[in-house]
C-alpha cells in the first residue's frame, strides 16, 4: 500500500510538474518575479555585495531575462544553489531559470532533460605555476605535482592531457578551491589546475599576482551556458533570444548608454528589429516591443557586462579570449535578428 | 631555686613571641611557582619550554590582532595599508557583521527585531534554567515563541494570536475532557484547536493589516540568526519528543515500542546530511510546484527528529540506570503509569541523563552549521557562499573564520558552564 502511495505521489507530482512546465512565460508574468538560480558565491560570477544585492557575470543574464519579460531588471528573486541542488531546484519548478556557470554537456542535456539556451561563458582547464619555476608550456610539466580537485571533471581531463603527451604527475588530491590555494601557496605542489577563470580569480586574492603565472594551453572545453527545463520550447525561447539580443547589441554597437538614441533614429535594420522600433519579433516571442531595449539599458551589451564583472579593469582581470566576438577572433556569434 | 636562674641569665621573657611571617619562599606567589612550576629540574624545564611556546604563540598572534586594519573597503586596501606588516584584515568584519549575523536580504531597518527576540530568549528562558526564579514568568516562557516568530517573521500579530488563541481553547477542551478519559481529552483538544485555527484563519487575511511589522521570507533568513533560529527551536522541540520516544521505547505495548525503536535506530542511522538533502532536494519532488513548504521548516523537522532520536537515546540510559527499586515503589504507593513516571522515574532519570543532553545540544547547535550545504545562508554558509566569493573579500580567511568560532565559542561554552551549575545544583547524594 505504501508502494502504490509513493508512486501515486510521483506520478501526481509529475504530471502537476508537467502541466506547470509547459507555461513558464505566463507563470513568471502572473508572479511578476523571475526565480532564478544561481551559485552560492563564485567571484566575478555571481555573489551579494554589502547590501545584500546580487552582482555578477551570471547575475546579469538573470537581470537581463528579468528586464525583458517583467519590464524590471530587480523582478528577480536569486535562489542560491550549491553543484548538487542546483538541477533539482530547476526540475521541481522551484527555479524558472538556472544561470549558474554549468558546464553544457551531452548527458546533462539529454538524459537530465535540460535545454542550455546558449554558451555565455568559455572556459576551459589550464595551469597555474610560480613564476620561479620557469615553466612556459604545460608540457614542460614532466613529474610535477599537481593540486586537483577530486571528483571532477578536471580530474580526468588531466590524466588524459598527460597521458596523451607522455608525460608523468603526482596528483595532490585537494577537496575545495580554497583549499587548493593555500596548498599552491604553500608550495605542496609544483601547479594548480582548475578552470581558467577560477585560476585566474584565484590569482587575483594571492598578495603578489605578478609571482604566478597561467599557462597557455587549455586542456578542456567547458562552455557555461544558463539552462531551461526541456519542454518548456516557448521559455527555451525567450532566455535563448535575450542571451543573442545582448550578444547582437555588442556586435551591432549598441550599448546601455546609447540605446535609446539608437531606438530612435537609426539606419541599421537589424537594429531597428533587434530595439523594436521595426517588425514584431517581440510579439512573436510573447513579449512587448522593448524586450530587447529593456535588457540591454539595465545591463548593457555582452562587453559591458564583461567587462564590468569579470573583465582586464576588474581585480579578475580576464581577456576575452575565446569569448570576443567572432568579428574579433571569437566564439561569439549571435544568429540574426530578423 | 628559684635564684638559681635569675643567677645565670639576666632576663627572662613572659610573653609568647607574635607569630612570624613565613618565609618569603614560603609563602605566596613564589611558594606557588615553586611548587607548581619549577618544584624539579625536568618540571623546571617543562615549564621554560611551555612558556616559550605561549610568546612564540602569542608574539605571533597579538600583532595580528591589535594590528589589524579595520576601515579599508577591500582586501587589496588591507595589503596597502598594511603593507607587508602584521595584521588581520577585520575591515570584512566592519562591513559585513550585519550579513554575518542577520543574512543578506533581512531588511536592514528591522535588526532590532532579531535582536529583540533574541534578548527576550533570555528572559523566556530563565525561569526554565534557574528554578529559584518566581514561577509567574513561565507565562514570558510560553508566550515567547508566538512574539518571536511575530518579530523575526514580521506581518499581522493576529496570526500568532490566533494560533496562540486556539492551543488555549484546545487546552481548555482537553482539561473538560480529559476527567472521563485521557484519549476523548486528547482528541477533543486537537479537534478544538484545529476547527478555532481553521476559523481564525479565515478570518485573518481580511485583518492582515493590523499590527503589522513588514513580512520578511524564510528565505531571507541567515548569518548566525538562522544558527540560533535552528539550533533553538530544534532542542526545544526535541527534548519533550526524546523523552516520548524513550519511555515508548520501554513501553509494553509491542506497537508503540516497534514504532520508537524503528524509528530511533532508522534515524541513527542515518547522517544528518542525508536528511537535509531529503529535506531540500527529495521533497521537491514530491510537493506539487508552486506549494511552498518552507524550506526553515522542513530543516527543522529533519533535525528535530535526528536530535530526538538522540535524546531518546540519551534518557533511555538515564532510564536504564534507576534501580528497579524505584519502579516497584511507585507502584506499591498505587500511582498509576502517568503519576509514577511524572513524580518518581523521570526526575530522577532526566538528572542523571543532563550531561548526555546537554552533549546532544551543544553538537546539534553545531550541526546547524551543515544547512550551508543545502544553500543556505547560515554562517558557515555566508562566509563560505556571499563574502569568500565577493571580489572585494575573496581571500579573507583566517579573520572570518575566527569571528565564526568565536560566536560558536560563545554559545557552547555557555551552556556546557550551566549544565555544569545544574549538576552542582541538583547534587543530592552525599558520599
Amino acid at each position: 500500500m505504501n508502494k502504490s502511495v509513493f508512486f501515486g505521489a510521483l506520478t501526481v507530482a509529475g504530471v502537476l510538474a508537467g502541466a506547470s512546465a509547459a507555461a513558464t512565460l505566463d507563470d513568471v508574468k502572473a508572479r511578476g518575479k523571475l526565480n532564478c538560480g544561481v551559485t552560492t558565491g563564485l567571484v566575478g560570477f555571481a555573489a551579494p555585495n554589502a547590501n545584500g544585492e546580487w552582482e555578477g557575470f551570471d547575475v546579469a543574464v538573470c537581470r537581463a531575462v528579468a528586464a525583458a519579460v517583467l519590464g524590471d531588471p530587480k523582478a528577480v528573486e536569486f535562489v542560491p544553489t550549491t553543484g548538487k541542488t542546483r538541477f533539482t531546484a530547476l526540475a521541481s519548478g522551484e527555479i524558472d531559470f538556472l544561470a549558474r556557470n554549468t558546464t553544457w554537456t551531452f548527458s546533462r542535456d539529454v538524459d537530465l532533460k535540460f535545454d542550455f539556451i546558449g554558451v555565455n561563458y568559455y572556459d576551459g582547464q589550464g595551469f597555474m605555476v610560480p613564476k620561479s619555476l620557469g615553466v612556459s608550456s604545460a608540457k614542460d610539466l614532466d613529474g610535477a605535482t599537481v593540486c586537483i580537485q577530486t571528483g571532477t571533471t578536471t580530474e580526468l581531463n588531466l590524466a588524459d592531457f598527460f597521458r596523451s603527451n607522455n608525460i608523468s604527475y603526482e596528483p595532490v588530491p585537494i577537496e575545495t578551491n580554497a583549499e587548493g590555494q593555500q596548498q599552491y601557496l604553500a608550495g605542496a605542489c609544483d601547479t594548480y589546475t582548475t578552470d581558467a577563470s577560477g585560476l585566474a580569480s584565484t590569482r587575483a586574492t594571492f598578495e603578489n599576482p605578478g609571482d604566478h603565472v597561467i599557462l597557455p594551453e587549455i586542456i578542456s572545453k567547458e562552455p557555461l551556458g544558463p539552462l531551461v527545463r526541456h519542454g518548456d520550447n516557448d521559455w527555451g525561447d525567450v532566455t535563448r533570444w535575450v542571451l543573442y539580443a545582448l550578444i547582437a547589441a555588442e556586435e551591432l554597437g549598441v550599448t546601455s548608454a546609447n540605446v535609446e538614441e539608437m531606438s530612435m533614429n537609426t539606419t541599421n535594420p537589424e537594429v531597428a528589429r533587434l530595439l523594436g522600433s521595426e517588425g514584431t519579433l517581440g510579439e512573436m516571442l510573447g513579449l512587448d516591443a522593448g524586450w530587447a531595449k529593456n535588457a540591454i539599458a539595465s545591463q548593457g551589451n555582452y562587453g559591458e557586462i564583461f567587462a564590468k564583472n569579470i573583465g582586464e579593469e576588474t581585480p579578475i582581470g580576464l581577456a576575452r579570449g575565446l569569448n570576443a566576438q567572432w568579428t574579433d577572433g571569437g566564439l561569439m556569434y549571435a544568429p540574426p535578428f530578423r | 631555686m628559684s635564684d638559681t636562674h635569675a643567677q645565670t641569665v639576666t632576663y627572662v621573657r613572659d610573653t609568647m613571641l607574635p607569630q612570624a611571617a613565613p618565609p618569603s619562599t614560603a609563602q605566596g606567589p613564589v611558594k606557588w611557582l615553586r611548587e607548581s612550576l619549577f618544584s624539579s629540574i625536568p618540571y623546571t624545564i617543562l615549564t621554560i619550554a611551555a612558556l616559550y611556546v605561549i610568546y612564540v604563540l602569542l608574539s605571533g598572534f597579538l600583532p595580528w590582532l591589535l594590528g589589524g586594519v579595520w576601515t579599508t573597503s577591500n582586501i587589496r586596501e588591507c595589503r596597502e595599508v598594511l603593507d607587508g606588516a602584521a595584521g588581520g584584515c577585520f575591515s570584512v568584519l566592519a562591513e559585513r557583521w550585519n550579513q554575518l549575523l542577520f543574512g543578506i536580504s533581512y531588511p536592514q531597518d528591522g535588526y532590532w527585531r532579531p535582536t529583540l527576540a533574541f534578548v527576550l530568549l533570555f528572559v523566556a528562558v530563565a525561569p526554565v534554567l534557574f528554578s529559584n526564579l518566581p514561577r509567574q514568568l513561565l507565562i514570558v516562557t510560553a508566550l515567547y515563541p508566538f512574539i518571536a516568530f511575530w518579530l523575526i517573521w514580521g506581518g499581522s500579530l493576529l496570526v500568532p494570536v490566533s494560533a496562540l488563541l486556539s492551543i488555549v481553547i484546545g487546552y481548555v477542551v482537553y482539561g473538560k475532557l480529559v476527567k472521563t478519559s485521557f484519549a476523548a481529552g486528547l482528541a477533543g483538544g486537537v479537534i478544538a484547536a484545529a476547527v478555532v485555527w481553521f476559523v481564525l484563519s479565515m478570518m485573518t487575511p481580511s485583518l492582515s493589516g493590523v499590527l503589522a511589522l513588514e513580512e520578511v521570507a524564510s528565505r531571507n533568513m541567515g548569518g548566525f540568526m538562522l544558527n540560533m533560529i535552528l539550533g533553538v527551536v530544534c532542542v526545544s522541540l526535541s527534548l519533550p519528543l526524546g523523552i516520548l520516544l524513550a519511555l515508548g521505547r520501554q513501553s509494553s505495548l509491542p506497537i508503540i515500542k516497534m514504532i520508537c525503536v524503528v524509528f530511533i535506530e532508522f534515524i541513527r542511522g542515518v547522517p544528518l546530511i542525508t536528511l537535509l538533502f531529503v529535506a531540500n532536494v527529495v521533497l521537491a519532488y514530491f510537493l506539487p510546484p508552486g506549494t511552498s513548504f518552507d524550506l526553515i521548516l522542513r530543516v527543522i523537522i529533519m533535525i528535530t527528529m535526528f536530535a530526538s532520536a538522540y535524546i531518546a537515546e540519551v534518557i533511555r540510559g538515564g532510564l536504564a540506570a534507576l534501580p528497579r527499586g524505584q519502579y516497584e515503589g511507585a507502584e506499591s504507593l498505587g500511582l498509576d503509569y502517568a503519576q509514577s513516571m511524572r513524580l518518581i522515574i523521570l526526575p530522577q532519570a532526566l538528572k542523571i541523563s543532563i550531561p548526555g543532553i546537554v552533549n546532544v545540544a551543544v553538537g546539534l547547535f553545531k550541526d546547524t552549521t551543515l544547512v550551508s550545504i543545502i544553500s543556505m545562508f547560515d554562517l558557515v554558509g555566508m562566509i563560505r557562499g556571499p563574502i569568500l566569493a565577493s571580489t572585494d573579500w575573496n581571500g579573507v580567511y583566517w579573520e572570518l573564520w575566527g569571528f565564526a568560532a568565536l560566536l560558536f565559542f560563545i554559545v557552547c561554552y555557555g551552556i556546557s558552564q550551566y549544565s555544569q551549575w545544574l549538576e552542582r545544583q541538583l547534587q543530592t547524594d552525599h558520599h
